[in-house]
Order: C-alpha cells, then structure tokens, then sequence
C-alpha cells in the first residue's frame, strides 16, 4: 500500500482517544480537590492526596494532558487536510504521542509525590522537563516539516495559529524551565526572587496567550467553518489579528504580579499591553461567531455548533474579563481571591474544553469512517450539562471572589482589619460547594462524551483517508485553470 | 530587574524574527488571495 497517498489518520486517532480519556481523569482531578476545599477531610491525611499535591496535577492533566493532546489531534489533521499532503515523518510522529504520553504518566507519579518545582504550570522536574524539550523539537519538525513539503501553495490561516503555539511553547519552555539539577528529583532555578518571579510569568501569560489562544484559535479557524459549512468570515482580519495578537501577548504577564515587588513601570507596562490585547481577541472572537452569518438556524439544532459558538462567547467573555482585571486598582481587590479561578475557569471551561469538544466531535466520526457521533442527542446533553456546569462554577467563584476581596480590605474606623482571614474562609464555604456542584456537572458531560465516543469508535479501526488528487490551481483574480491531471 | 537583560533582548530577537517570517510569506504571495483559501477548505471533502 502506497502509504503517501493517504493522510496519516492514526496518529490523530491515538491523540483523540488520549485527549478524551485525559480530559476524564484531570477533570475528576478537578471536582476531587473542589470537593478537598469545602470538606478538607478529603484527604483521608495521606500526604499523596493532599490538596497542595493534587492540584498541580489537575493543572498539569487538563493542560497538558487534555488540553495539549486535543492540539496534537487537530493540529495534526488540519496541516495534512489543508496541506493536502501526509505527515512529514509517521515515526516522528508516533514518537511525538508515545513521547508525550510517558511526559504525562511521568507528571501523574511524580507530582503526588511532592516533587515539584513550584512553579505555576512549569511544576515537573527537570528529567520530565527535558523530555517535553525533546518531544517538542519532534512536533516541530514533523508540524513544519509537512507545511514545507505541502501541496498547496496557501498556508491556510489556522496553520499559523498552531505554528506560533509550536514556536512560543519551545521558546517559553526552554527559557522557564532553566533550572540546576541537584539530585535526581530535585532541581533549582536558574533564576531567583522577583526575577524568577517575572520569568515565571512572562511564561505563564505567554502559555494561556499561545497555548490556551492560539492553539484554540487553530482549531476554531478549522473546524468551524467546516462544521458550520460556512468560510471564515473575514479572512483578511484573521491575518491581521493573529499578528496582533502574537505581538501583543508577550508584553502581558507583568498583570501576575501587581503590588508585588516587581518594579512599578513593568507593572504599568503589562497592565497597558493587557488592556490593547483586548482588540486583537475580540477580533477573534467576532470573527468566528460571524462565520456563522446565513447559517444561524443551524445553531438550533446541531450541538457541535452550539459548543463551537458558545466557547467563541467565553472567550469574548474571558477576554474582556482579564484586561479588567490586569488593571491596578481592580486587581488589588481580586489578586489572590477566587475571582481569579473564575475567570480561569470561564476560559478553560467556557473557552478551551467547548472548542475541544466541538472540533473533536466532528473529528472522531470521521476517523471512525462515519458521518457522525453515534449519539446526537448525547452530545446536546453534554453541552447542557457543560454549560450550566460552568455557569454555576463561575459565578460561585465571582461572588466568592469579589467578597474575600471586600472582606480583606474592610478596616475600622481605627484602622484595624474588620475580619479576620479565617473569617473569609469561613464565608467562602457555601460557594465552594456550589462550585464542586457545577464541576461535577461538567465532569459527567465529560464522561457523556467518553461514552459517545467509545460508542462511536468501538469495532473501527484506523482508515487513513485518501489524499485528494491535484485540483488545478487557478490564478488570484481568475484565469484559464491548468489541465486537470489523472 | 536583571531579567529584563534576558527578557527584552528575547523579545527584540522573537519580534524580529516573526517580521522576518510575516515579509517573507508577504513577499512569497501568501496573502494574495484572501478569499480563495475561506472557500476551498470547505471544498476539501473529508466526508
């Protein structure tokens, strides 16, 4: 069998089943230590369930589990459809999802057991972190290396998407994970105190900028044209916003560290490129909600666009959010409180798992050799459960938020604090179990979609696609089409 | 504020080097047509 005349579908397949299973186990992960903060009991006293060691992991498992692996699946399938070429190097490729997976398995061992780095997203130690190194020099080579040898002149506008996610995790995880091994489990930063402090951040924004934006927004200039049946609104300002937004977003992780010891013109800076990060976003956003122009009826009763649309809306929403709360005199009421995880989790919820699960429930009929899920319906109540899930999750989160942030600063006429900090923790309670409700309510549409996809892909077995023949290349402003050949 | 030693001159050396891909594509035709590219990825029939 002439393997170069299919697309590699295997390997999308694999990261698919990966992102899904992931997504199961960091998002239980999640409603385990919601459950911790309301009822510390949780942790039956056993040091590898505490809270302080479990929540890394989630982070790790919903990022850089089923976050990543879901980029690695569309990532994947987009470069070669739109390419119209297979992957550059199968083995490479393979090396990526195994590579990827012992990164993973890796992170699930060592971080229960405490070893950690302690560095927000950046917490494994330094043998894991060399292997991401390493399996990321792979995805380069195979990403890049199929856009080199495409068969379509035209880089198709979510190729630049992944392909600046690519680059910037390189660059910020090199950068950020400089540290000096002292035993084999140990390692200490290159850098220190408020230095330390600034490069941690530089990377921690630049990841939700790259990796939870740009990557997204690779898959949101896909999949939901091809779902929606409809182009991309505006093509031209999808060119203009991915550069603004990769020029914007490095400039914006000083919002982290407002009133800290960081210097206060950095701060300013980051608060200001924070706030023109708004435009390019909403660029963004606007341009995929718009893409639906003509085709709106189509959101009554089809569920994969209802996720698409409304992960564009907690983006918009997120994205508005944060350069509110990069702005000094906001961020000194919500720095530190649980305002922050809402607007986390509005994104990551809202934003990130909505366009994952859209674009993978179109993928995975379609590496099953079908034309869709085999439960529709299914799919509805996953978006039902998911959304009202999220909306019970943040707005518990902002009203805890914002109260711990008035309760803390509240002062009597004399000058002494009015509460006390347990006091606070005491008044948070009721939200944090409203929180866990709605994480478990977006936990099981999760375990909906493992179920509908088990159901979809069982007794199926990896079919790689045909490439299409070459089509004749017509010039841009019209002309008489080249022969089309056999 | 020594990380800024780092930082910037990372920064100076990123944002040249996506000038450097943005005129090159530019250049190349890449943004030629802007309405071809919308409509032939609904074209590709992955059906």
């Amino acid at each position: 069998m002439d393997t170069s005349a299919n697309y590699n579908y295997k390997i999308v397949r694999q990261f698919a089943i990966a992102t899904v299973v992931w997504g199961v186990i960091g998002m239980a992960a999640g409603v385990w230590i919601a459950a911790q903060l309301a009822w510390p009991a949780l942790n039956f006293d056993i040091p590898w369930l505490s809270y302080g060691r479990l929540r890394p992991l989630h982070t790790n498992a919903v990022i850089f589990a089923f976050g990543i692996c879901g980029l690695f699946a569309t990532s994947y399938y987009v470069v070669q459809r739109t390419c119209q070429v297979r992957l550059f190097s199968d083995r490479l490729a393979a090396f990526t999802f195994w590579g990827w997976q012992a990164v993973l398995v890796a992170a699930a061992i060592t971080l229960p057991m405490g070893l950690t780095r302690g560095k927000e997203y950046a917490e494994l130690e330094w043998p894991i972190t060399i292997l991401i190194a390493v399996v990321w020099v792979a995805y380069a080579v195979v990403f890049f290396g199929t856009i080199v040898k495409r068969r379509v002149q035209h880089i198709y506008v979510a190729n630049w998407f992944f392909g600046a996610y690519i680059i910037a995790v390189a660059v910020l995880h090199i950068v950020n994970g400089m540290s000096m091994p002292a035993t084999l489990t140990k390692s200490y930063s290159m850098y220190a105190g408020v230095q330390d402090a600034m490069i941690q951040w530089w990377y921690g924004h630049n990841a939700v900028g790259f990796i939870l934006t740009a990557g997204y927004l690779g898959m949101v200039y896909y999949f939901i044209p091809k779902q929606a049946e409809r182009p991309v609104y505006s093509y031209r300002l999808s060119i203009v916003h991915f550069w603004a937004l990769i020029f914007t977003y490095m400039w914006a992780g000083p919002h982290h560290l407002h009133y800290t010891a960081l210097p206060d013109w950095t701060q300013s800076l980051g608060m200001v490129f924070s706030l023109i990060l708004l435009a390019p976003s909403w660029g963004g956003m606007i341009n995929g909600i718009m893409t639906l122009s003509g085709a709106w009826h189509k959101l009554r009763s089809d569920p994969i666009l209802k996720f698409m649309i409304v992960s564009l809306s907690f983006y918009g929403m997120a994205t508005f959010e944060g350069p509110m709360m990069s702005i000094k005199t906001i961020n000194s009421l919500s720095h530190y409180t649980d305002w922050g995880i809402a607007h986390v989790h509005g994104g990551a919820l809202g934003w990130v798992g909505f366009i994952t699960m859209g674009s993978l429930y179109y993928l995975i009929p379609r590496l099953a050799g079908k034309k869709q899920m085999e439960s529709v319906a299914l799919i509805e109540t996953h978006f039902w459960l998911g959304t009202i899930g999220i909306v019970l999750y943040i707005a518990a989160m902002w009203i805890a938020g914002v109260m711990q942030g008035l309760m803390w600063r509240a002062v009597n006429p004399d000058g002494t604090l009015t509460y006390t900090f347990v006091e606070s923790v005491k008044a948070t309670y009721p939200y944090y179990v409203i929180r866990f409700g709605g994480g478990l309510m977006y936990l099981s549409g999760m375990a909906t979609m493992a179920w509908n996809t088990w159901l979809t892909m069982r007794g199926t077995h990896a079919i790689d696609a045909p490439i299409p023949l070459p089509q004749p290349q017509r010039a841009p402003g019209g002309g008489i089409p080249a022969p089309e050949h056999a | 504020m020594e990380a800024l030693y780092l930082l910037i001159p990372l920064s100076l050396i990123l944002v040249a080097f996506a000038l450097w891909i943005f005129f090159g594509a530019s250049d190349s035709g890449q943004f030629d047509d802007l309405d071809g590219p919308a409509l032939r990825v609904l074209q590709d029939d992955d059906r």
